[in-house]
């Protein structure tokens, strides 16, 4: 068993460390502030191949690793979250769901545009009635010959008003249940598809996440992902997959507040020392950075079994759980041992921790997660 | 064009720290980098590359570690590289090692040399001139700029202390650079995906004509007689003082030295 880096991935990590601390953290405190999507680094990460790093050559990817994928999330949102989740969503929820259920038309027409970053993708599951329950789909898909008809509301959908290619479920047959819901891929600009309202949210600011409103949306026959009926199995294979991706941001957003928490507490005095030197401190950062590194083994475990065609979806759905919870905890605690100087803007943990909480929420709840685990735990 | 890019591994130096104690470097668990030169010298082979085409061999000289750097050279978007390592170059100095790759650039087809100014650990910005002395090349070293010229010359700028020279340099020559100049790209990930999948180049000394006396230690006539970190200063005061009060300060801190 091997845990260490490959050469490979030591090349990598030494790349996106330094594009992350030189292009993305400067950019961090300000894109949470004012709330702004930052198109000028995913322009950036485009040309360097950060936006398609999985996906095979042949569909103009850089036919790179998940492990890999997974290592540029965590780097990436150990500086800016918001900066972890684009390339997350844009990678996990889009373009693999094209690339393990797309016909070879799809995958050479859509593929090689979001993998260069030139086109951002997006997902649409969530709907204001349907969350956690998210067979409860309301949008309808209607056979109208040679083009499907959408009518719906998406709600929370990350990318969205920067999106160019989104996958959409929609229920092509309300009778058959969760058989009757449909994966559709959607064009920014296609007739009857509009962009609502954006969120005002608590963390991943710059992160652009709002409503899909589709009123008699037109799309062409051929946008059909996958076979009808099988909408609710891609959406759900399709987050397995992107839970490592949250769980890797997860992780990342820990990680950075360690970082900052290790320098603070040994540059700033109280009664005479450093406030590191006081045992509280150093317990609590052992545990602390403990569950950090068991994370992280979660997380490459879950990326290394996806990599070699293995079942993933509990060790994704471990993955997430834990490291979400364990990102919460420690940005956290990260602001406590700041003290007051932690509750203002002029530090980054501030930031880091309202940025964790949504790694409990998104693509699936960590109630969610533990139903999954349970799920297989109990099957017989 | 084809471009020669001398690549060195070093320590980094800015990672290296001191002992407090003994006052020694603790090179232990140093990383070990390209040569920050050396990289803005690739960088700069790799933009004449994207402006007017260009083939970019790598090439260095040292052990198999070094073959790291090279992989790195790949990833930015170098197309050879050549690892020159041998135990017959071991204990060279500066006139040693220009003297090999020089030999190793005598057996390739080039139109410009590009080496860094100087490197991190060593310091002695030497080798780039010896190798061009030992090849015959024209030199422009502390190199902040070059472009193609239309008529097939090279048009540089050289950084002087207090004013830059352009210079514009015919036929075959070598340059030495400076980082600051050429802030170097990044690897690019699908450059990272096939670094490993690519050849390294390894070359021993038979794969250049040599003369035995002036390689390794016999052909280094330079001899280290001693090395030592030098001792650190204590570190000074700041005194935010009116400018008499400040003379006063002066005056009674080197009476109490004794130095007035
Ligand atoms: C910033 C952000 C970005 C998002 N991005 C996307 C996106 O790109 N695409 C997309 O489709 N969706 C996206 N979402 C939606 C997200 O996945 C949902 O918000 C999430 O799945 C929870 O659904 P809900 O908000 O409706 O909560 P609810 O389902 O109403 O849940 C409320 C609470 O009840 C709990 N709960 C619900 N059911 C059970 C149960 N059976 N047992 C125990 N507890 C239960 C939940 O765990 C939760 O704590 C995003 C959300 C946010 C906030
Ligand atoms: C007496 C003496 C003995 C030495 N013995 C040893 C020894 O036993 N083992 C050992 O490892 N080192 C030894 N060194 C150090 C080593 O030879 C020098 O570091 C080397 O010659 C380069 O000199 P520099 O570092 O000063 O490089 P500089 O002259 O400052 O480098 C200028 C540029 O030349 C190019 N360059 C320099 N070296 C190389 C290289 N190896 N490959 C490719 N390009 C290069 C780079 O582009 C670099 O930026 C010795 C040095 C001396 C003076």
């Amino acid at each position: 068993m091997d845990f260490s880096y490959s050469k490979t991935e030591q090349l990598f990590l030494q790349m996106i460390r330094s594009f992350a601390e030189n292009e993305v953290k400067p950019l961090a405190a300000e894109v949470d502030d004012q709330e702004r999507f930052p198109v000028e680094t995913v322009e950036k990460m485009g040309k360097l191949g950060i936006m398609g790093i999985p996906i095979p050559k042949q569909y103009g990817g850089q036919g790179g690793t998940v492990q890999m994928y997974i290592m540029a999330v965590e780097e990436l949102s150990r500086v800016c979250a918001t900066t972890g989740v684009i390339v997350s969503a844009h990678t996990s929820l889009c373009m693999a769901p094209i690339l393990e259920n797309g016909t070879e038309e799809q995958k050479m027409k859509y593929l090689p545009k979001l993998a260069s970053g030139e086109w951002i993708g997006a997902f649409g599951l969530t709907e204001p009635n349907a969350g956690t329950d998210a067979a409860m789909q309301q949008t309808t898909a209607v056979d109208a010959g040679d083009k499907w008809i959408l009518n719906g509301t998406k709600i929370f959908i990350t990318n969205a008003s920067y999106a160019n290619v989104f996958i959409v479920m929609a229920m092509t047959d309300k009778s058959k249940g969760t058989k009757g819901i449909s994966a559709f891929i959607v064009e920014k600009g296609m007739p009857g598809f509009s962009i609502g309202k954006k969120e005002l949210k608590m963390g991943i600011r710059g992160s652009a996440t709002c409503e899909l409103i589709f009123e008699n949306c037109e799309v062409p026959k051929e946008n059909l992902l996958g076979p009808l009926g099988k909408g609710f199995t891609i959406a759900m294979k399709t987050l397995d997959g992107g839970r490592i991706g949250i769980a890797s941001q997860a992780l990342g957003i820990a990680q950075g507040a360690m970082d900052e928490t290790v320098k603070y507490t040994k540059e700033r005095k109280q009664f005479g020392k450093a406030i590191a030197q006081f045992q509280n401190t150093q317990f609590q950062m052992a545990d602390l950075k403990t569950k950090v590194e068991a994370a992280r083994l979660l997380v490459r475990s879950a990326a290394w079994k996806k990599d070699m065609g293995l079942p993933y979806s509990a060790d994704a759905a471990m993955a997430k759980l834990f490291a979400a919870e364990t990102a919460m905890e420690v940005t956290t605690k990260a602001v406590q041992f700041h003290g007051g100087y932690g509750y203002t803007r002029e530090y980054p943990v501030e930031r880091m921790m309202r940025d964790a909480k949504i790694t409990e929420i998104y693509e699936g709840t960590s109630e969610v997660q533990r139903m999954v685990i349970a799920g297989q735990l109990f099957k017989k | 064009m084809n471009i020669i890019v001398c690549i060195k591994q070093v320590p980094d130096t800015t990672e290296i720290k001191i002992d407090p104690v003994k006052g020694t470097l603790i090179r232990e668990g140093v990383p070990s980098i390209m040569n920050p030169d050396d990289k803005g010298g690739l960088e700069l082979a790799l933009r004449l590359k994207d402006q007017f085409g260009a083939n970019v061999t790598v090439v260095s000289m040292g052990p198999p570690q070094a073959d790291v750097i090279m992989r790195e050279a790949f990833a930015m978007g170098a197309d050879r590289a050549i690892l020159l390592s041998d135990r017959k170059f071991a204990g060279s100095d500066t006139l040693a090692t220009s003297y090999a790759i020089a030999g190793l650039c005598r057996t390739l087809d080039y139109d410009l040399i590009i080496a860094g100014r100087q490197a991190i650990d060593g310091d002695t910005a030497q080798v780039g001139p010896e190798m061009a002395e030992h090849l015959g090349l024209p030199q422009v070293t502390y190199v902040c700029d070059a472009k193609l010229l239309p008529n097939g010359n090279l048009q540089v700028h050289k950084e002087n202390e207090d004013s830059v020279q352009v210079l514009e340099v015919e036929g075959k020559c070598l340059l030495t650079v400076l980082a600051s100049a050429f802030e170097p790209r990044y690897m690019t990930v699908s450059g990272i995906v096939e670094a490993y999948n690519r050849e390294v180049e390894v070359w021993g000394a038979d794969k250049i004509d040599y003369d035995e006396t002036k390689l390794g230690l016999s052909g280094s006539p330079t001899k280290v007689f001693q090395s030592f970190p030098k001792a650190m200063k204590a570190p000074g005061e700041v005194h935010e003082v009116s400018e008499e009060e400040a003379v006063e300060l002066i005056v009674n801190k080197l009476k109490e030295k004794h130095i007035i």
